[in-house]
């Protein structure tokens, strides 16, 4: 599939603010990061403005963005349709969050910044479930697509929660959950690239052309000598090498660094701490992009099949 | 309306049968759906950079070539490849405007291209590759089974058939009821094995393919036992005393 | 067989529930128009819908006879032909040197002025100076009685180096043939044997035919290099190698022969196998026929003896030595014709590594078509009577058909491997019987069917009386002085190509370039892209147009062309006379030409205009019309001096060839009542137009097969003018005009060839059927230059035609070079590598494809997709140019020059082109090589006001919303 920018960074940006959100709603009331109005307004304005900028992005994608409304109409049946009605809806409680916040309600906050959490995780289920719904693209019609993309929101959710708590002078609790989520999502991460090698194809070119009985069936003339859109769109392919190289990136960009930023984090503390979580957050954030432009490159839709044979 | 509709039994499913068997692979079908669609119910359909390095368009309708086997079993088939209308398609459930539908009455598959978003997803969902982005309009647009023509009370009645299956040179189209098991393609799908493509997706399309036919079998041998040149002397002889009257 | 379009087997379905998204029942347009197609030379009727004025669909029409309202790829285009960007615009003179591209638009006055200027000069000196070649037209008919005119014997269209093998093998044959005037008998065939047919001519009819056979479970086999198209859905695919079918022909009539299963029934009536072939070694008479006081042939009748072979009584003996009563030797056509293929260089063992078929194939393939033929035999319960006046209860049918074309056609030996195929035909009955091959009217006609060609004793200011293009019977028909040299400068109808029917169009420029065997002053081409695809060589093409002689003056002075678009040839002509698209015209599908009969009866059409140009542009024939007036060619001005034709349709109305007989056949008589002939009729066209644009006889039952010996055909075809005698048509197995050519080299009779052609004129000018190696692959290494190299029509293209149209350039933008995966493998190329293609001729670049389905000794490619850069108003960029390739660059005009004489790379009999004996070998490209197509000639410039090519098309006549 073609990695669109579009997408790669709305997918990124909004899962790390709902990521964010999610946490500051859930871990708040737990006390695990500062309690300051102050920190969780620094926190839940982050969250936002990359939700927002996220779903911005993703609507440069729409032939016809002016009629995005239409969008929420199909929630019965459309995962996109999910998530644009839960992204929506996740604005409530978040603003109300804030506000709030702002207005010193802190059994309001709470309970707001609790359904806000609630609302980031659904969106983001939402828009895990609009790619692993997919039938036709293996490496996303997987179960491990959907908690994957729970995780890594949440990972990378983590990462800045982190960062912005370090401001505050908190660093222990975050750090530590970088560390657990960022060591799930790289065992996750690493299981999933696995299975996708190894994985059986959804369909052949036989299977796509009916004439398996035949034999072994082989594109001799495509119906254009260009390309089109849905080559465009669903014919990328991405080399072998080019794949591994990236994939090492994220392991180690992705999760490895932040991860062991974060153990430095809460080992040595201090002013160590701030700029080795910032830094982290960073790097997991940058890593997300490159493993969310893989989870495109690697997709291999079936239409090519009809194209390429493979 | 992206929640397909409860297919009863005996309900009407229209769409296409394609022979394998008789296509040549000429694009008739494909020029003409183009022809027919740019000024009917989803036209334009455009052409970018026409006269250019990279020209490209909308198609509903897209001839591969394939071969298939090697040796002496190995055939060249020709594959025309547009919507199957499925029956339990997700390019329409993955929908988020309803743009995307299948009508109740007849289960074509449409898109309204007054709320299409153009967020390409049902493209995505699409096996078969079916949906075709007007990149201009900012749309999806896809065979509409000539719905436009079908019912149309303006063309001759014999004429109600998709543009696609009346100019077929070689008869390799067939459009009718998939539905009723009585009708003349579901005969013909049942005395050929019409097949489904790519079943193991759950589609279930009603479009059905049939294939190549087997390769009908020498109709005579050799004969050996009859003398040869080498075996008489003058073979000729055997004609000198035939008798032949006008 | 009824004719009538295939019911629908469609029940008209309920009106739908209402969705507010549809409009069920939009009319398709506000004017619906009949017209005849012409995005190929097929000539299907379409019905074209407008709206306010512009073209909103083209469809088949159902009523007409060729399509039955199917339409093929290209003609459901036909919309993006006519909205084109390549369209020329205006007459053009060119006012920088030939091929910068640099033109003035002129008005047609002053075109018209220019164009008579130049030819005046040249009618009044020396008329041969005037080459007029026409390509890919419908109107020779007109262009051709033009030409005689006019004077010049320097006429010919493009079949000399298309299909003129076929029409020849076939005309001195069988009195019909494969090409255009014969077709299978779709409806009853049993077996089909497709030799070396990617499209041709019959585009939807054989499409049609072939699922009409399938449905049926007749057998079909396609013998064809490559597996592809037709071939793709043939039961089976026989892989020949490019080149010797004639051989494995031969090879199925040896088996036929040694098995003995053969009509000699058939072969005693319809055939010249009984007549008597006179046996003299050394005579002037070896090998002609023994004739009667009267000149007829002679056979041996088992009671009488030699007595006249017509005799309705003859009772045939078909093999002995018989002395005539003039005491000299003669033996049956039957004799000699077993004897030959009998011989062990026939059996298929001695053929089967030479055409890469194995032996056993071969054998098993010649009893399948002998089982069909002779055990299962159709016989229809259909009264007939036959040239004897008996009357016959039935029809019996050989249910076996064949069908052939460019795949035979465009070798050298073409012209005897398609009279083996014929012979073949002949030795099992199967010509023009139920379930076999059919004419197709206006044929059968005599063998050969009319007199001698005319253009000797071309003179200023007088027309040539007859037909330019015409049938030798023998030397004495040829055109050639008194030495032996060619009276025309393409050769044709001399000792080069004594049966050049269709012209040698392929060597006009070649021959003109160096003065061989005149130097000419004007040539005059319409809709032919000869310095491009139509050019064997184009790079020597383009050459010789742009070569100037030291006084600055052009070799060829004066180039005038008229094409529709700008096409790789338009800059370099010097006036450029713009033509209407095939929507803007009347044109006459003549009954005098190649019209749209067949088997079931004769039939003709015209186009009538359902646009009007948008563009100061005017149809050629009208503009050959007035120059012909202004010529004061007599045929075309009053005695006033005045023009005599108005324009195209008044000349189609009103023209008489002979008295009654005219370019259109239907609707003739004042009242429109008479076929064939009868005085014009001032409603013709619009009699045409209310039937749909064409006119169609149906014979009846009776007449409907044995045509070449059916009383009753035979009679009407002589009514209506189509044929001067309602003699029977005896084929010819031994064909006497090709013996007298031989006898003439063998140093008989006063007209022979000059000394270096005689060894050639004897051995190809054999009476009956012989295969030899292609002649382009005696003359080189074929170990070092190993494969074959072929190219087919792509189904979606026509030529040239295609990529000026935006969605058929879609389609096929570009083209690889196929090779068989294990012979890629073996030269270590990968598919989609570029590699360097090498013949003698010179070198190309192109990049690959592998597949399966192609014969191992060969590679090919679809033909004509290649375009030169800047022309067709295409992008420079376009992959057509930057990607597409022509074969053609490394196609040689000539054979390798011997003692001096070079000869064309063409059939030594007929002047065939030999296209596909093309020799290459293929290696890949250094790196850094790739990309970009080789050669690729510099860009040309466009003609003034082309329009803008438009980054998006958004073709429709819906209504903006
Ligand atoms: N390598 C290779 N070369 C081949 C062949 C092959 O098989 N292989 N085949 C050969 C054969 S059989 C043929 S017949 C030739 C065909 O080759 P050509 O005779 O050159 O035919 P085209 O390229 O179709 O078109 C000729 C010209 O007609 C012009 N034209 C189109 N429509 C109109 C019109 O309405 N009016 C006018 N005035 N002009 C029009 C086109 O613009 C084009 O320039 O190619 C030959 N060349
Ligand atoms: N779509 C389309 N239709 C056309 C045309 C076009 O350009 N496009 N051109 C028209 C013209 S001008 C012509 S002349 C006709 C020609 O129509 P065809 O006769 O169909 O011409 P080709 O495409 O040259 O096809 C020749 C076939 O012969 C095969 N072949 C080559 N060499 C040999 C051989 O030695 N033996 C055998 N058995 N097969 C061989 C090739 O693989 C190819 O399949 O088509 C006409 N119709
Ligand atoms: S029109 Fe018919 S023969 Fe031609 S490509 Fe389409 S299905 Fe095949
Ligand atoms: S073929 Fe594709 S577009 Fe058509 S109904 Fe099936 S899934 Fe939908
Ligand atoms: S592109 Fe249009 S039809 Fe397709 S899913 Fe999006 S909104 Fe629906
Ligand atoms: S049914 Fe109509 S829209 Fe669909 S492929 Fe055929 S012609 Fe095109
Ligand atoms: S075969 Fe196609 S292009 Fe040729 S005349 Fe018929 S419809 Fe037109
Ligand atoms: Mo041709």
């Amino acid at each position: 599939m073609n990695p669109a920018p579009s997408i790669v960074f709305f997918t990124t940006a909004s899962g790390a603010g709902y990521g964010l959100l999610f946490w500051l709603g859930l871990l708040r009331p737990l006390g695990i990061v500062p309690a300051t109005p102050a920190f969780a307004l620094v926190c839940l304005v982050l969250a936002l403005l990359l939700i927002t900028a996220g779903l911005v992005s993703s609507m440069l994608h729409l032939g016809n963005p002016t009629r995005a409304w239409r969008a929420f109409s199909q929630w019965r049946s459309s995962w996109l349709s999910r998530e644009g009605v839960a992204a929506v809806v996740t604005y409530v409680p978040a603003i109300g969050f804030g506000a709030a916040l702002l207005a010193d309600l802190p059994g309001l906050a709470t309970l707001a910044g609790l359904l806000a959490a609630v609302g980031a995780a659904v969106t983001v289920w939402c828009t895990a479930m609009i790619y692993a719904s997919l039938k036709p693209i293996r490496q996303w019609h997987h179960p491990l697509v959907a908690p994957g993309y729970l995780l890594l929101a949440g990972y990378s959710g983590m990462a800045l929660l982190a960062g912005v708590s370090a401001l505050g002078g908190v660093v222990g609790g975050p750090a530590s959950f970088i560390i657990t989520l960022g060591l799930a999502a790289l065992v996750l991460k690493l299981a999933y690239w696995r299975m996708i090698d190894g994985g059986d194809p959804v369909a052949t070119a036989e299977s796509a052309t009916s004439l398996g009985f035949i034999g072994k069936v082989r594109p001799l003339d495509p119906p254009h000598t260009e390309s089109n859109y849905l080559l465009r769109e669903m014919g990328f392919r991405i080399a072998r090498k080019h794949a591994a190289s990236l994939r090492t990136i994220v392991l180690v960009g992705g999760f490895a660094a932040p991860i062991l930023l974060a153990l430095l984090a809460t080992q040595i503390g201090g002013g160590v701490a701030l700029p080795a979580l910032a830094l982290g957050a960073l790097l997991a954030l940058a890593g997300l992009l490159v493993e969310r432009w893989l989870m495109f490159a690697e997709a291999t839709h079936t239409v090519t099949l009809y194209y390429s044979g493979r | 309306m992206t929640c397909l509709p409860e297919i009863t039994p005996g309900q009407k499913k229209l769409g296409l049968v394609i022979d394998l068997d008789t296509c040549v692979g000429c694009q008739a079908c494909a020029t003409n759906c183009k022809e027919w669609n740019s000024s009917g119910h989803s036209g334009p359909l455009p052409d970018l950079k026409p006269y250019s390095a990279g020209a490209e368009g909308v198609w509903f309708n897209r001839v591969h070539s394939y071969e298939a086997g090697e040796g002496a079993d190995g055939r060249t088939v020709h594959f025309p490849r547009s919507c199957l209308h499925c029956e339990t398609p997700d390019c329409v459930t993955v929908c988020p405007t309803g743009a995307s539908y299948k009508r109740i009455e007849d289960g074509i598959v449409l898109v309204d291209h007054d709320i299409c978003i153009g967020c390409g997803l049902c493209a995505w969902a699409c096996p078969y590759g079916a949906r075709e982005m007007d990149e201009d309009e900012g749309v999806m647009k896809k065979c509409t089974l000539c719905i436009d023509r079908i019912y149309n009370e303006t063309i001759p009645e014999a004429q109600r058939q998709p543009a696609c299956v009346l100019t077929c040179p070689t008869n390799a189209r067939h459009f009718g009821d998939l539905g009723d098991p009585e009708s003349d393609v579901s005969k013909l799908v049942a005395a050929r094995g019409g097949q489904d493509l790519m079943p193991e997706l759950g589609y279930k399309p009603v479009n059905k393919y049939l294939p190549p036919r087997k390769r009908s079998s020498a109709a005579a041998t050799p004969q050996e036992a009859v003398p040869t040149a080498m075996d008489i002397k003058n073979p000729l002889l055997r004609w000198m005393d035939k008798v032949l009257t006008r | 067989m009824p004719e009538a379009p295939t019911p629908s087997q469609l029940r008209p379905l309920a009106s739908p529930s209402p969705d507010k998204h549809v409009e069920y029942s939009t009319p398709i347009g506000d004017t619906v128009k009949t017209t005849t197609c012409y995005m190929c030379a097929c000539r299907c009727g379409i019905r074209v819908h407008l709206k306010d004025g512009q073209v909103r669909y083209i469809e088949g029409n159902p009523d007409h006879p060729v399509n039955k309202g199917v339409l093929c790829g290209k003609g459901s285009a036909g919309i993006m032909t006519q909205y084109s960007p390549a369209k020329l615009r205006a007459p053009l003179k060119r006012i920088g040197p030939r091929g910068s591209g640099e033109y003035a638009e002129i008005s047609w006055d002053e075109a018209l002025e220019t164009a008579t200027g130049w030819l005046k000069h040249v009618r009044e000196t020396d008329p041969r100076q005037l080459a007029f070649f026409t390509g890919r037209d419908q109107s020779q008919s007109l262009t051709g009685f033009w030409a005689a005119q006019f004077g010049t014997p320097n006429f010919a269209a493009h079949g000399g180096f298309c299909s003129v093998n076929m029409a020849a093998g076939g005309l001195y044959t069988i009195g019909g043939s494969f090409w255009e005037f014969g077709e299978p008998d779709w409806d009853r065939a049993k077996y089909f044997l497709m030799f070396g047919v990617a499209e041709d001519h019959d585009s939807n009819p054989i499409k049609m035919g072939l699922a009409k056979m399938k449905a049926r479970g007749a057998k079909f086999i396609s013998v064809n290099p490559v597996r592809t198209g037709y071939s793709a859905i043939a039961d089976e695919w026989v892989g020949i190698r490019p080149g010797t079918d004639g051989l494995f022909a031969l090879a199925l009539a040896h088996e036929l022969l040694r098995t003995d299963q053969i009509d000699l029934e058939f072969l005693a009536r319809y055939t010249n196998a009984s007549w008597l072939v006179v046996r003299n070694p050394g005579g002037a008479d070896d090998g002609l026929f023994a004739r009667d006081e009267a000149g007829k042939p002679l056979a041996w009748d088992r009671a009488r003896g030699a007595v006249d072979a017509s005799l309705v009584d003859l009772s045939a003996v078909m093999v002995g030595d018989f002395t005539l009563a003039d005491g000299r030797k003669a033996q049956p056509v039957f004799q000699l014709m077993a004897e030959r293929y009998l011989a062990p260089e026939y059996a298929p063992e001695a053929v089967a590594e030479r055409c890469g078929i194995e032996a056993a194939r071969i054998r098993t393939i010649a009893a399948e078509i002998a089982d069909v033929a002779f055990n299962q035999a159709i016989t229809l319960e259909q009264p007939w009577t036959d040239v004897w006046g008996r009357r016959h209860e039935t029809m019996v049918g050989r249910p076996v058909a064949f069908h052939a074309m460019r795949g035979i056609s465009a070798h050298s030996n073409g012209f005897h491997s398609c009279r083996a195929l014929h012979v073949l035909q002949m030795l099992l009955g199967a010509v023009d019987t139920p379930g076999s091959w059919r004419y197709k009217s206006p044929f059968p006609r005599p063998i050969p069917p009319g007199p001698g060609p005319a253009g000797r004793g071309a003179k200023p200011n007088t027309p040539l009386a007859g037909n330019i293009l015409s049938f030798p019977h023998g030397p004495d028909d040829l055109l050639v002085d008194d030495d032996g040299n060619p009276l025309r400068i393409d050769k044709a109808f001399s000792w080069d190509a004594p049966l050049a029917l269709h012209g040698m169009m392929h060597t006009v420029i070649g021959n003109a370039g160096i003065g061989d065997p005149y130097k000419i002053d004007t040539l005059f081409m319409f809709m032919a892209n000869m310095a491009w695809n139509s050019a064997m060589n184009p790079g020597e093409v383009i050459r010789i147009l742009t070569e100037q002689q030291p006084d600055g003056e052009y070799t060829i002075p004066h180039v005038i062309y008229s094409d529709a678009y700008y096409s790789e040839t338009v800059p370099y002509a010097d006036l450029i006379l713009p033509d209407t698209t095939y929507l803007e015209r009347w044109d006459c599908i003549s009954i005098l030409d190649r019209p749209i009969g067949s088997a079931h009866g004769a039939g003709d059409a015209i186009r009538q205009p359902v646009l009007k140009p948008d563009r100061d542009v005017r149809p050629f024939q009208d503009v050959l019309i007035e120059l012909g007036s202004r010529l004061g060619l007599p045929a075309f001005t009053k005695p006033d001096g005045s023009p005599r034709w108005k324009d195209y349709p008044d000349y189609i109305v009103n023209h008489e060839r002979m008295p009654g007989v005219g370019p259109l056949a239907g609707f003739r008589g004042a009242d429109g009542t008479k076929k064939g002939v009868g005085e014009p009729n001032p409603d013709q066209l619009q009699r045409y137009i209310d039937n749909g644009c064409f006119w169609r006889d149906h014979l009846p039952p009776e007449q409907s097969y044995y045509k070449h010996a059916n009383k009753d055909y035979l009679e009407q075809s002589k009514a209506m003018g189509l044929m001067g005698k309602s003699d029977q048509i005896v084929m010819q197995i031994w064909s006497e005009p090709l013996q007298k050519f031989r006898l003439a080299a063998e140093g008989h009779g006063t007209r022979q060839p000059p000394d270096r052609l005689r060894e050639r004129v004897r051995t190809y000018c054999d009476p009956l059927p012989i295969w030899y190696a292609p002649l382009e692959h005696t003359g080189q290494d074929l170990g070092e230059f190993d494969l074959s190299a072929i190219t087919q029509r792509p189904m979606a293209m026509y030529h040239s035609w295609g990529s000026m149209n935006a969605w058929l350039k879609q389609i096929l933008g570009s083209n690889k070079l196929y090779m068989a995966r294990a012979r890629g493998a073996a030269l270590g190329i990968e598919q989609d590598d570029w590699v360097w293609v090498e013949s003698r001729a010179g070198r190309l670049k192109c990049q690959v494809a592998l597949m399966e389905g192609v014969n191992p000794d060969t590679v090919w490619t679809w033909n004509a997709i290649g375009k030169r850069s800047g022309a067709w108003n295409l992008d420079p960029g376009s992959t057509e140019s930057t990607k597409g390739f022509l074969l053609n660059h490394v196609i040689s005009e000539w054979l390798p020059a011997q003692e001096g004489f070079r000869q064309a790379n063409a059939d030594p009999v007929t002047g065939q082109a030999a296209w596909y004996d093309l020799r290459v070998k293929v290696s890949k490209c250094a790196p850094g090589e790739e990309g970009i197509t080789s050669p690729h000639p510099e860009t040309l410039g466009l003609p003034p006001h082309m329009p803008d090519r438009p980054d998006i098309l958004r073709y429709s006549t819906k209504a903006k919303p």
